[in-house]
């Protein structure tokens, strides 16, 4: 026991990270596609079969985004028990502040050519930009912002339900319902967001044409990077004694209130830094895909962020960072291969995935998942039985 | 854990090389790119779209190809999701090296891939009624600009024939399209001396369903004697529901007559219209309109369909000219290449299906004839009024004061979609 | 003479006087010199001749020149008259492109016969391509209904002439006056006669000529509640003022006015009441399988949304195997539409139940992603088997139209009957539940599982069969909302975030929160709607959602026990 104590102690974050042999492979892979792919992309010549074209390092830039997002949504769901259907909220609000930095940059190159205000404004016949919209010119203040805002919002959201002892389903679909309520109110064009066609149309990034293949290059670094950091700052969570606190509360936390841990402080700020994670995948998707709109709040996005990582493997970190791939690759190539009929593979993707697959893909991977090497069917076989007797108690 | 690491990297190099295999097989066809949702909200309009560049094509096959090649269709699926119509459509043109994409429908979709069709320099054709106040160099416009629906479209319910409204409410869905149309109308509006106590505007989100409180302020408001009609811009889904709702609430088109944009024979086969009939909408087509063109159209479109119950629609005609004007233009340019054939659409002709010529202009936008019909008991339409000769599409609306100044013109001197004077 | 003369000429058409050109005038003046004398029950006042030459009249293409040949035939009160325009109305008047005859036709398949409007006997058949329809429009249509309601206030049958004072009310037209006063004269109904002198009152306040006049009509307009009413008098009080009537006139309508909309307002929140309350019912019938699937059993059921989906789309399989099968019984589709999509959602439920939910029972959350990916593949099979497009659901006689009550609240039919029908299916689920066996065995697995095997339930059975229910019963809902929604595989997911909010906001596992929660978010929307607009009503309702779920975090009734905290 001592030991133990001694050697946490002792051991800095470097010797448990390279004891985290999934977090090591991303973390390298991390590394190589960030040198890897930029130079893929601008130095080996178009022709040559190591090029990496445009389009596919924008997707992947895209991907890593995504991945950070599910890796938030891993460490709240995953390590708390936090199902949050509404996370989506947190990314799109995240990459509003970017794209209200990115509108600013536009400057009075937009159609209407106003100095001050981004076109929809002029559209509506504002005279002068809103209160909300100030700062935004500066680059530093966006990037602020979209960690605060989203920051902000699940501390509220959070200090609210974690006090009132909302869990479960009742959370869930409370987040549901508070992201539901921005998807409808950003909506509005008296918002002063754009209204449905959202931000979109933007230029340069801190002078540097967001067109140009240098930019897109150092965008899917940073994302790497980001991701890479949120990855090591979501491991010390986890592995800290905090972390140990909330692994608890997620599987039992009546017990660990009763203890006389104060439960709704760990989940406050699980919540909110998870939110702030979101907040900056959301910023560094924007810029990438070049716009953003209402849509990025819908309920079946943070669905679906769920569902990626539930796919990767939950509780994991890494699992989630797979399942994002996996999935947005998935769409990605049935989208275009079999346009009539992806949907179908997808539903059974999801459907397959819970079913033999209850650590996700991760989990099938002796390696990673279950220490008894247990063969899939025999994981099956296995969840049926528990499944009977499981009935016993109610859901 | 070698074992382990080996497969997984042989996972991630067969995923590599799946991205990066293109469909390289035929490298001596003309791709066209089909960008329209197949699944998702949008799906329901944008499926007959894709239908319809797949028949183009397929006919155009028959007769021969394009400059001597078989034309291919490259068919994907942005699943009514706007960053991943952007994300789609480079993949179109970057990996599947289209050489014109026809597709969008709403504009959201349209503004998400208006880069990306900048900065590679590729051509859209976009084929459904929008709000103007966009020209791009990239796209070309064939669906109706706001001049060409929905201003004569209120001349219309102003005119004796129309029923001579003095009050007039504008109820559309909450997005960028009704928004602008109505906002010409109210200026426009109030240029014919109807004052803002006359006009009552409405928005609703996407979808919506419960119209119950709305058709009776409808009611209501066109309860003080003054002769009222509605101007509809609401969207898709959310058509349904407020035509059942109208019909039930006994709103006979003689007593409120409501004009649609985006009501088509395609919205009118979900909804029985026996209570409609008389209602109206303003197109650049109708189904039913007697030519021999249209009902060659017609006909080819049932046979390759399978199916002598579906309906034609004008975004089915916005894609028909287009096509064939990208087909001409390439034929007279001898080549596929974008800037060639750009050139080579200023001015290019096409017969439309309901008569007379549609002409493309230098601002990107079509001149066409201007139609209004009451829906018949039958899902039809039938022609009450119609422009004489065609109306040119408008970029920038003539009645707001901050585009009215701004020009779009891409030929020398100007070259330019947004500008005050000429840039050479 | 001349007064009659001018009566008649204005009651017609008056709208229209000003534009009848000069021999046009000369010739209604010359059928009216004819008429005067034997109004107002000629019997054939056109000679044969005389009313083919007329109708033929209407073969031109001006709307304003076949307006006049209307008021020229309505004019004379001719009986075979309205035949012709009612024919006209409908669409079924044409023009024989043989001998450019005007004929009235009737389809038959493929081929139309023309009946001859004079004799009424069919004179020929041909395909559609030989007749050119004469065109109506709007304006016409207007024009050929208030012709048909100046015929027809002397019409033999009650039901017509009601309809006529009903549409000569909504005219209201002060030239119809000499006419309706005439009708009044001969009427012997009392109901139809108050409807009537209602109709007079409103024109003669415009019309009325001395003080005494207007002060009568202003008298019988106070005690009616409609919002023409208070149309009628809020422009009488302005022009009054324009024009500087009489104090005690202007007194007078001002304070019939106060008391019109004092009532009126009153009937508006009735109205916005009614209308909370149809709302609620819709969004009870769609949550209400969810109550049962997801409330009882734990199952967060994303694929709920298809249930009600597959519901709305064996509507519309029934709908179109009756009609081909009977044409004539297709109205009563509707009631084998219930019981088969009950059965079909059922057994949807049931297979999805058996080969994917029974796995997960005890994860709720595991339950999400699988449903949701039968969700998907549900979606795309509707998809790929109907189309992506919205299919067509008639709807039945009896839910058409609506109960439009005097004081302007409309109540409509489909929307009455969905809340009779909401209503009868909590009720039907509540006698299932609490009083039989099946209901027994179904709330003693859900308490206690193992207890419940012990003493003999077949627990997976009834696992599958309260599924079955659940979905059953969205597939019942399903074939309600095909009556006021869009029939296309988006429906599910117009409603599953509703369900989901309105089960949660009533409490999990209990049936009458979910009926209490469902009819108190649709009052409260409604309420909200007039004041803030569609979508900040559903932003507000939302967010009192959050807090309210603050306040109570297990819903509106809780459930008790050690069942919670599992």
């Amino acid at each position: 026991m001592t030991d133990y104590r001694q050697k946490y102690q002792m051991t800095p974050v470097i010797g448990w990270l390279l004891r985290d042999r999934g977090g090591m492979i991303l973390l390298s892979i991390l590394i190589a596609a960030s040198i890897l792919i930029p130079v893929g992309n601008l130095i080996v010549p178009e022709g040559s079969a190591l090029h990496v074209p445009t389009w596919m390092m924008s997707l992947l830039g895209k991907y890593l985004c995504y991945a950070l997002l599910a890796l938030s949504v891993d460490l709240i769901w995953g390590f708390c028990g936090i199902l949050s259907l509404g996370h989506g909220a947190f990314f799109a609000l995240g990459g509003y502040a970017m794209g209200m930095y990115l509108m600013r940059q536009i400057g009075d190159r937009g159609v209407y050519g106003n100095p001050e205000l981004p076109d929809f404004m002029v559209f509506l016949n504002w005279t002068e930009l809103p209160w909300y919209w100030f700062g935004f010119d500066m680059f530093w203040f966006a990037i602020v912002m979209a960690m605060f805002v989203p920051g902000l919002l699940a501390f509220v959201f959070g200090f609210l339900a974690f006090r009132s002892r909302v869990t479960g389903v009742y959370l869930s679909i409370i987040t549901q319902a508070m992201t539901y309520a921005l998807l409808l109110a950003f909506f509005r064009n008296d918002m002063g967001f754009g209204g449905n066609n959202g931000l979109t149309d933007f230029k340069d990034l801190l002078g540097f044409s967001l067109q140009s293949d240098s930019t897109r290059a150092s965008l899917f670094v940073a994302s790497a990077v980001m991701l890479g950091i949120c990855y090591i700052l979501a491991r010390c969570i986890t592995n800290s004694r905090l972390g140990k606190v909330l692994i608890a509360i997620r599987d039992a936390e009546s017990r660990v209130r009763f203890t006389g841990y104060r439960v709704e402080y760990y989940k406050l700020f699980v919540f909110t830094v998870s939110a702030v994670m979101a907040g900056i995948a959301g910023s560094l998707y924007v810029p990438q895909v070049g716009i953003i709109n209402p849509g990025e709040f819908a309920p079946a996005l943070s669905i679906e962020i769920v569902i990626w990582v539930a796919v990767g493997g939950r509780g994991t970190l890494y699992g989630a960072v797979l399942g994002a791939f996996i999935v947005n690759y998935a769409k990605t190539f049935f989208t275009g291969v079999m346009p009539e009929f992806w949907l179908f593979f997808l539903g059974g993707l999801f459907i397959a995935v819970t079913l033999l697959l209850p650590k996700g893909v991760i989990g099938a991977v002796p390696a990673f998942g279950s220490p008894d090497r247990q063969s899939v069917l025999a994981g099956l076989r296995k969840r049926i039985s528990n499944g009977r007797a499981n009935q016993g108690g109610k859901a | 854990m070698n074992k382990k690491l080996q497969a997984l990297m042989g996972a991630g190099a067969l995923a590599w090389s799946a991205m990066t295999l293109s469909t390289a097989q035929a490298a001596d066809t003309i791709k066209v790119g089909v960008l329209h949702s197949l699944s998702g909200t949008m799906a329901i309009s944008e499926t007959t779209l894709k239908d319809t560049v797949l028949m183009l094509v397929d006919d155009l096959n028959k007769n021969g190809g394009l400059l001597g090649k078989q034309v291919e269709a490259v068919v994907v699926d942005p699943a009514s999701d706007w960053p991943l119509f952007a994300e789609k459509a480079r993949e179109l043109i970057e990996k599947d090296k289209v050489d014109v994409v026809f597709g969008c429908w709403t504009s959201v979709s349209r503004k998400s891939v208006l880069p990306v069709f900048e900065e590679l320099n590729s051509m859209l054709f976009y084929p459904v009624q929008y709000e103007g106040e966009e020209s791009s160099r990239n796209v070309f416009y064939t669906g109706a600009a706001p001049n060409q629906q929905a201003i004569p479209a209120v001349d219309y319910l102003m005119s004796e024939d129309g029923g001579a409204a003095e009050r007039i409410v504008l109820l559309g869905t909450d997005y960028v399209y009704p928004r602008t149309t109505n906002k010409i109308l109210r200026s426009y509006l109030n240029g014919k001396g109807i004052s803002d106590a006359d006009i009552m505007e409405n928005y609703t989100p996407f979808g919506h369903s419960d119209w119950q409180s709305i058709v009776a302020d409808v009611k209501a408001f066109a309860s003080t004697g003054k002769k009222t009609a509605v101007v509809s811009t609401i969207n898709g889904d959310a058509n349904v529901p407020f035509y059942k709702e109208l019909a039930n609430q006994g709103i006979k088109a003689e007593d409120i007559p409501v004009v649609a944009f985006s009501v088509g024979e395609e919205e009118l086969a979900g909804i029985d219209t026996k209570p409609l009939v008389g209602h109206l909408a303003a197109w650049n087509y109708f189904q039913s309109v007697e030519s021999d063109a249209n009902a060659a159209f017609i006909k080819k479109w049932h046979a390759f369909i399978g199916d002598d119950a579906r309906v034609t629609n004008d975004p089915m005609e916005a894609t028909y000219i287009g096509f064939s004007m990208w087909k001409q233009a390439v034929e007279q340019a001898g080549t596929t290449d974008v800037d060639a054939v750009r050139q080579a659409m200023y001015g290019q002709k096409v017969a439309n299906l309901t008569g007379g010529t549609a002409v493309m202009n230098t601002n990107h936008h079509l001149s066409k004839p201007v139609l209004i019909g009451e829906v018949q008991d039958d899902g039809q339409f039938d022609t009450v009024w119609e422009t004489e000769g065609t109306v040119v599409g408008d970029a920038w609306s003539d009645f707001l004061p901050e585009s009215a100044k701004l020009t779009a013109d891409w030929t020398y001197p100007w070259v330019c979609g947004n500008c005050e004077k000429p840039m050479y | 003479m001349r007064i009659v003369m001018t009566a008649v000429l204005t009651a017609v058409r008056p709208r229209f006087v000003w534009r009848i050109s000069v021999p046009g005038l000369i010739a209604v003046c010359a059928i009216c010199a004819v008429i005067a004398t034997t109004m107002p029950h000629p019997a054939h006042a056109f000679s044969d001749e005389e009313l083919r030459n007329v109708t033929e009249k209407l073969n031109v293409k001006s709307a304003t020149k076949k307006i006049k040949a209307i008021d020229a035939m309505a004019a004379d009160g001719d009986p075979r008259v309205a035949p012709i325009l009612n024919a006209m109305l409908e669409g079924n008047l044409f023009v024989r492109d043989s001998d450019e005859h005007v004929v009235i036709g009737a389809k038959k398949g493929k081929v139309w016969s023309h009946i001859d409007i004079v004799s009424g006997e069919i004179v020929g058949e041909s395909s559609s391509k030989e007749l050119s329809k004469i065109k109506v429009n709007n304006r016409l249509r207007g024009a050929l209904r208030d012709a048909l309601a100046a015929l027809n206030l002397f019409s033999k049958d009650i039901v017509v002439r009601t309809a006529a004072v009903e549409q000569v009310m909504d005219a209201r037209d002060p030239s119809m006056l000499p006419l309706l006063d005439r009708a009044i004269e001969r009427e012997e109904d009392p109901t139809l006669l108050a409807r009537m002198e209602l109709a007079q009152a409103t024109m003669a306040l415009a019309a009325g000529e001395t003080p005494k006049q207007r002060m009568a009509a202003i008298d019988v307009l106070a005690s009616e509640t409609t919002p023409q009413i208070r149309a009628v008098l809020s422009q009488f009080v302005a022009s009054a003022e324009a024009e500087g009537y009489e104090p005690e006139v202007i007194a007078a309508a001002k304070g019939a006015l106060k008391s019109v909309e004092g009532r009126l307002s009153m009937w508006q929140t009735l109205g916005d009441v009614y209308r909370g309350i149809s709302l609620g019912s819709v969004l009870l019938l769609a949550a209400v399988g969810l109550a049962i699937t997801f409330g009882v059993m734990g199952v967060i059921n994303m694929a709920h949304g298809e249930m009600i989906m597959i519901g709305a789309y064996t509507t519309f399989v029934v709908q179109q195997v009756f009609a081909s099968i009977f044409p004539s019984g297709s109205p009563w589709s509707l009631m084998i539409a219930v019981p088969a999509a009950f059965v079909v959602a059922g057994l949807v439920g049931i297979v999805i139940e058996r080969c994917v939910i029974r796995f997960l029972y005890g994860r709720p959350l595991e339950t999400l992603l699988a449903t949701w990916g039968v969700s998907l593949v549900l979606q795309q099979a509707i998809r790929s088997l109907f189309g992506a497009t919205n299919q067509q659901v008639m709807a039945p006689d009896f839910m058409s139209g609506a109960l439009e009550l005097s004081n302007g609240l409309v109540l409509t039919y489909n929307r009455l009957w969905i809340i009779l029908f909401s209503l009868i299916v909590v009720g039907g689920i509540a006698i299932v539940l609490r009083y039989t066996a099946f209901g027994l065995q179904m709330r003693a697995v859900t308490q206690n599982r193992r207890m419940a095997g012990s003493v003999g339930i077949r627990t997976g059975y009834v696992d599958a069969l309260t599924f079955g229910l659940g979905s059953g019963i969205a597939g019942i809902a399903g074939v309600a909302l095909s009556q006021i929604s869009n029939v296309s595989p988006n429906l599910g997911q117009t409603y599953i975030i509703d369900s989901f909010m309105v089960v949660v906001f009533g409490g999990v596992g209990n049936l009458w929160g979910t009926v209490l929660g469902a009819f108190s978010l649709g009052i409260v929307n409604k309420f909200l709607e007039p004041v803030a607009g569609a979508v900040l009503a559903k932003i507000f309702v939302l967010i009192a959602l959050i807090l309210f779920i603050q306040k109570r975090p297990k819903g509106l009734f809780a459930l008790k026990g050690r069942a919670v905290e599992a």
